[in-house]
């Protein structure tokens, strides 16, 4: 090998991951990041779309257009892709429950444009598992989930073929605390299930061409070398996997293919410009070593954790990439990892703790049967991960070390973040109406979707003409539902290990609930859409572990069941959680809906300062945000709010 | 509910329950090991229930983590309910060793329950002791184990409780591994000389199938039940339970070991709340005390 490339290589593709408020208004901003030198679309879409619901519905509220775009119907997907030519741009899609439906508008869309289905390129994400696991968005129980994500494949791979079908997330697995050896146990282990599936539903000459359209979703952490490493063990795996499992020996089908989206857990809401550098590093770790770098890379703004990002602070991520690609040597080079000692050393380190954790997963009957058990490893890793933080033994620049500060010219007279048009909802409930008064009778597409669900057939005919009948979002998955049945997954709290937590506050909640005359109840709550549960979680388990009791019952209520459960459950104090920035209106609904019971609100999220005083004219005690990263100090002053209000003392 | 977890007032609370007497709803105990799927067959019995008019209170008795004495209550598919139906109420309660045992908190507010809805479950994790006391507080007793589990024959063998009212079998969707399953328990069952124990296989989740039939069963074994000799029965062995929970076996022995215990219990007034009842044991106890050398 030589030490330069006979030509510098074409650099990966750059998307952003983007989409707000209405088609049209995301499709504006598309049209501006592509002519930014952007050369890939991500698409973003809101809660409700990604669950299956429309946007009149009541888990809808608070949500619609907030962290993505809302499409409803095929006239929607039309409007976000005009003026794009769907023949030639690579669009990846952050779609999974509904996945099938948000492709089949897709293909719809480009019909009719005039362009085939077969021409297509892009991605659909796809993997239900980690819905499951940490981000929350699933609709339906698992069994149908992985038969539509199988009938998704076998269609692609037959009429679709540059289509990614799956693009299996190890992502989300990293934002929920896990190792990097979690990481890619429980990736491979999902791609597995995946492929599993897809197997009895595609003749086995056509399982090659399968895995070789199976991709990645990774994610890079700050610690940038060890994080290469774990992508280089990715791909040793994946062959491994693809040679021995599955038989395959076309070279090119058992290349590990991933796109990248860098670390957001470490971004901070402290010192936000510091974010910038953490990207950068990040950004290395994909790009850095040629023969483990990804295909496609977005980054995240500077200021995710404070809210959503403006359009410069997307331009100014975009930006790094370009920097990275076109300023520096590095596309000009072969892998420069190849014979390091260290390199090689942290690979065979990783590969040794996933193939054992692998082995874990396969003794429970494979990544479907095991979500409760990863779902626990998750949480576990998670709890460590913030005691490390709280300990100080992990350093957090800005947080928890280093905190003296200037005040920050960045954040401008909109407080540095983007905030959606409150009026948007009701836009999108009017135009849903409309809509459903113009078209046609949908009467019998929905049945022949019923129909197709209950039966063993491929899913993507009867949803393809469901999409051109003008059947909506709602309505497609409501069919579904009704045959699937709903899920709960699993939180993973309750096995969550319970180390001695902090003496004093043990003391403090036995003395109030010796006062009290009973223990103290807490309600841990996420209301509305939001599936990003890290934080309740952790709340829950430490307020278990300080002596509480608490009702925590996971993900996607509406304020009406938890304000109910908080009444018969007798709690003396309610802690509510929101990452989506619906805080505004769900907040103020929990509280109506308590109808004067006088139990006293706590919230956590994502929550701008500005929205800080309404939350507390609406009656909310507290509100937290990531820069409180001491547990133990929000308990003892949720101990404080209680005593309070029973006029005790502590 | 409030007033009857909370220790200092539990006397009070007892009193306004012995006051309102033996409620006229069904007290029916679900318990097994965890994760058989009971949250998602109460979910379709709730359903089955309301559909004919019932109301339904639910009091979910979670074991709790002695370590810290917090618990995580709720952690499992939540019992699904519409939040605007007032005649459902779900409650989850922790066991364990704490604030002087759940056991009783648990039997008076099923008992006051009973007064205000149709049907009462006490839904427990079969684990242990207290648990089992809890669900034999209940005029019917359901078993719900699962296919391939092994763990219904371990809890009848084990001897853990009395032979249980009804024996369900989940997840019947599991095709032949249910069937089996629910032989296994026949055969259980007959080893155990209890041939009428119906055994019934329910499906929670879409295609729901069995779960009227369930619904049928506990109320058919409800029907033949002499409810009120039973609740004074439970009324009396809740006595000794709390009294033992209290006084340990030193209490026993003063009362002259349990048999004696629950045989003198039978000559009591029937009439007698369970706190009387509870105060009689007490006072027998430190009568046979004083009455010791040395005592």
């Amino acid at each position: 090998m030589t030490h330069r490339l006979p030509e510098r290589d074409r650099p990966w593709m750059m998307r952003t991951y983007a989409g707000h408020s209405t088609a049209a208004r995301s499709n504006e901003l598309y049209r501006r990041n592509l002519a930014k030198g952007q050369t890939g679309l991500s698409v973003a879409f809101d809660l409700p779309t990604q669950t299956g619901y429309d946007a009149d519905h009541e888990l809808a509220r608070g949500e619609v257009g907030k962290v993505g775009v809302p499409i409803a119907h095929r006239g929607d997907m039309a409007a976000l892709m005009d003026g794009i030519p769907l023949g030639e741009m690579n669009t990846s899609m952050t779609i999974n429950a509904t996945a099938a439906w948000l492709f089949a508008l897709y293909v719809v869309a480009a019909s009719e444009q005039g362009v085939d289905e077969s021409a297509l390129s892009g991605t659909t994400q796809n993997d239900i598992i980690k819905e499951y696991l940490s981000r929350g968005t699933y609709a339906f129980p698992p069994g149908p989930s992985m038969r539509l994500i199988a009938d998704m494949v076998a269609y692609t791979v037959e009429h679709v073929p540059r289509w990614n079908p799956v693009n299996v997330c190890s992502y989300h697995l990293q934002e929920a605390g896990a190792t990097p050896v979690q990481e890619i146990a429980f990736s491979m282990a999902t791609a597995c299930a995946v492929l599993d599936a897809v197997r009895e539903r595609v003749p086995e000459a056509r399982m090659p061409a399968v895995f070789g359209r199976i991709s990645f979703f990774v994610n890079a952490g700050v610690r940038f070398v060890e994080e290469h490493a774990k992508l280089r063990a990715m791909s040793v795996l994946w062959e491994e996997l693809g040679r021995t499992r599955y038989g395959v020996t076309d070279e090119k089908a058992l290349r590990f293919r991933y796109g990248v989206q860098v670390n957001s857990l470490g971004l901070t809401e402290s010192q936000p410009e510091n974010n910038v550098q953490r990207i950068v590093l990040e950004a290395l770790a994909v790009t850095l070593g040629r023969s483990a770098r990804a295909r496609a890379v977005q980054l995240p703004a500077w200021n995710e954790a404070l809210g959503l990002p403006r359009p410069w602070d997307q331009q100014w991520a975009l930006r790094i990439q370009q920097v990275l690609a076109y300023e520096t040597d590095l596309l000009e080079y072969p892998d420069l990892f190849e014979g390091s000692v260290v390199m090689d050393g942290l690979v065979d380190e990783l590969l040794e703790g996933a193939r054992a954790e692998l082995t874990r997963v396969e003794e429970r009957g494979g990544a479907v049967e095991a979500v409760p058990y990863m779902k626990a490893a998750l949480v576990e890793s998670h709890r460590e991960r913030i005691a490390r933080i709280e300990s100080g033994e992990q350093v957090l620049v800005g947080v928890n070390r280093f905190v003296e500060t200037e005040p920050s010219p960045m954040v401008g007279d909109d407080g540095g973040i983007l905030v959606v048009d409150p009026g948007v909802e009701a836009e999108a409930r009017d135009a849903l109406a409309a809509w459903r008064a113009e078209r046609g009778d949908v009467s019998g597409a929905l049945a022949e979707l019923r129909r197709v669900a209950a039966s063993d057939e491929n899913i993507l005919p009867a949803t393809l003409a469901a999409a051109r009948a003008g059947v909506t979002t709602g309505e497609w998955a409501s069919a579904l539902r009704e045959v699937f049945g709903g899920y709960r997954a699993p939180t993973g709290v309750g096995e969550a290990a319970s180390p001695a937590a902090d003496e004093a506050l043990r003391d403090e909640v036995g003395g109030l609930s010796e006062a009290l005359g009973r223990t103290l109840k807490i309600l841990v709550g996420k209301p509305g859409l939001d599936g990003h549960s890290n934080g309740a979680e952790q709340i829950a388990v430490r307020a278990r572990d300080a002596g509480m009791d608490v009702v925590y019952e996971g993900i996607r209520l509406t304020p009406a069941q938890i304000a109910r459960s908080a009444v018969d459950e007798g709690v003396h104090v309610i802690g509510l959680s929101i990452l989506s920035g619906s805080h505004r209106e769900l907040i103020p609904d929990v509280i109506a809906a308590l109808d004067g019971a006088d139990i006293p609100v706590v919230v956590g999220g994502i929550i701008p300062d500005a929205d800080v005083p309404a939350l507390k004219a609406a009656g909310v005690a507290a509100v937290y945000t990531p820069k409180d990263f001491e547990l133990d100090r929000i308990m003892h002053e949720i101990v404080a709010l209680v005593a309070e209000r029973h006029s005790l003392r502590v | 509910m409030n007033l009857l977890e909370t220790r200092t007032a539990r006397a009070e609370a007892a009193a306004l329950v012995s006051a309102a007497g033996d409620g006229a709803g069904h007290v029916v105990g679900v318990t097994g090991p965890p994760g058989v799927g009971k949250s998602t067959l109460l979910s379709a019995l709730l359903r089955e229930w309301r559909g004919r008019g019932r109301s339904v209170a639910v009091l979910a008795v979670d074991p709790s983590s002695k370590r810290s004495g917090g618990a995580l209550l709720g952690d499992r598919a939540r019992i699904e309910h519409d939040p605007a139906d007032r005649d459902v109420f779900i409650r989850s309660m922790a066991a364990g060793e704490r604030l002087g045992g759940l056991a009783p908190a648990t039997r008076a507010a099923a008992q006051a329950l009973a007064n205000a809805f149709d049907v009462v479950v006490i839904e427990t994790v079969g684990v242990g002791q207290s648990e089992t006391d809890v669900a034999e507080a209940a005029d019917t007793v359901a078993v719900v184990v699962q296919p391939g589990s092994g763990d219904a024959l371990q809890f009848l063998k084990a001897g853990i409780m009395e032979v249980p009212d009804v024996l369900v079998v989940t997840k019947a969707d599991l095709g032949t591994a249910a069937a089996r399953a629910e032989e296994d328990l026949r055969v259980a069952l007959r080893a155990l000389g209890a041939r009428t124990t119906p055994v019934l296989a329910v499906s929670s989740i879409a295609p729901v199938r069995g779960v009227a039939e369930l619904a049928d069963a506990l109320a058919a074994h409800r029907a033949r039940l002499d409810v009120a000799a039973h609740r004074v029965r439970v009324r009396r062995l809740g006595a000794l339970a709390d009294f033992v929970h209290e006084h340990g076996e030193r209490g026993l022995r003063a009362v002259g070991g349990r048999r004696a215990a629950v045989k003198w219990l039978r000559e009591q007034d029937p009439a007698l709340d369970e706190p009387a009842l509870l105060a009689c044991l007490e006072a027998t106890a430190a009568r046979w005390r004083a009455n010791q050398p040395g005592g």
